[in-house]
């Protein structure tokens, strides 16, 4: 049995032995070790202005496999043209991704852009002028996509994938999500319109990186819409809920904004208080 | 985007057991070859299936997702999953992941057999 080759030990050709079909082919084996994050058990944040930034500290992050709901993929899918290079979609998306989102939701992250293990804070928008705050951590980045992951409390337990590639006649833009609701208060959630509330998100963001890169018939489509151009894909890939989990719920973020709010002018008396006194 | 540059060769030690070779870069690309491998193995006849990584030469989050998929298809079965030749940056991975808490992580073969048996 050969030993294992990490790519972190790739050096030249003479050095390691590449297989015969490398070799010949002159082929530079790709490496992943510089894309994805160093290992973290729990996250560290820093606080960044315009969000609110709680639910995020010490928390683990949350696989597919520590969710609650049923396991789905979404895949949404845009063609922005010849004109734009994969590389360079998802260069634009790394460096203007919060500029992306529909309005009323803020992605605060590093102002470096996108990078391996940085943690953005996100407040989103629930409805009844709550926000729910909570974050995404970068688990892996390359020249052609980027994987965000979710901490303990986000609504769905899972990664979501970013990429770009080249599919005739042009360049695709894709987001992919593999998630789990995270808790069974998410799950109903998302029975009753979150999947729906989701699934036009990411169309909006689409649509706006589109409108930038200057996709094909994107001019026309006002802000704020859905370019009906992107696909939407929608598979089950496990339909049994995982009941272990269902005290995932303890973490919940909607849960702990919600509270956040009403005690929020609370915490300002007792702030004028203390200065007072 | 060039095609999947990855074989995923079946080996049977028992008619329970299966181990899946794994040389290559493992993208999401290569997910059909990796569900024809576990047809290969035996698909639900084979109760444990044990991954060889130790010719894994490259693997991104579309990788990793795709073995999401494949232990949501071995637990429908009921088949115990576990892997071993990870280098120390992919042991690493697994454990970002927590990939590590569902498919169990064996330093060789012969720990990965026992383990998986009992």
């Amino acid at each position: 049995m050969t030993e294992a080759t990490g790519p972190e030990r790739v050096r030249t050709a003479e050095q390691i032995e590449l297989s015969a079909r490398e070799a010949a082919a002159g082929v530079t084996p790709r490496q992943d070790h510089g894309s994805w994050a160093a290992k973290v058990d729990r996250l560290d944040v820093q606080q960044r202005d315009g969000v609110r930034g709680t639910n995020v500290a010490g928390r683990r992050l949350t696989g597919p496999v520590q969710g609650f709901g049923k396991m789905w993929q979404k895949t949404y899918r845009l063609d922005v043209g010849p004109g734009t290079s994969p590389q360079q979609a998802i260069a634009t998306w790394k460096a203007h991704f919060p500029e992306f989102w529909p309005p009323g939701n803020r992605f605060a992250g590093a102002l470096t852009g996108i990078s391996p293990g940085d943690v953005a804070l996100l407040d989103l928008a629930i409805g009844g002028g709550v926000k729910l705050s909570t974050g995404v951590f970068v688990l892996y980045a390359d020249e052609e996509s980027f994987t965000l992951m979710t901490p303990q409390g986000h609504m769905f337990a899972g990664w979501i994938t970013f990429s770009a590639e080249r599919s005739d006649p042009g360049t695709a833009v894709q987001a992919q999500v593999l998630m789990r609701a995270n808790d069974p208060l998410y799950e109903l959630g998302m029975i009753f319109g979150g999947h729906r509330k989701e699934d036009v998100f990411w169309a909006q963001t689409l649509t706006a990186l589109g409108r930038y890169l200057g996709a094909p018939g994107a001019a026309g489509v006002p802000a704020g819409t859905v370019n009906p151009a992107v696909s939407t894909r929608t598979v089950c890939v496990d339909s049994k809920r995982q009941w272990r989990n269902a005290r995932n719920i303890w973490h919940n973020s909607m849960v702990r904004s919600v509270l956040q709010t009403m005690a929020a002018p609370l915490r300002a008396l007792r702030r004028r208080s203390a200065q007072d006194g | 985007m060039d095609g999947p540059t990855v074989t995923m060769q079946v080996r049977h030690l028992d008619g329970e057991v299966a181990v899946l070779d794994i040389k290559g870069e493992v993208t999401a690309a290569c997910e059909p070859i990796l569900m024809s491998a576990y047809e290969e193995a035996g698909g639900s006849a084979a109760k444990r299936l044990v991954l060889n990584f130790a010719g894994l030469e490259y693997m991104n989050s579309g990788g990793i997702g795709m073995l999401v998929t494949l232990l949501v298809r071995a637990n429908r079965q009921r088949q115990k999953l576990a892997a071993y030749g990870l280098s120390e940056h992919y042991r690493e991975i697994f454990e970002l992941t927590r990939l590590d808490e569902a498919i169990t992580i064996y330093h060789d073969e012969a720990s990965a057999l026992v383990g998986a048996a009992n």
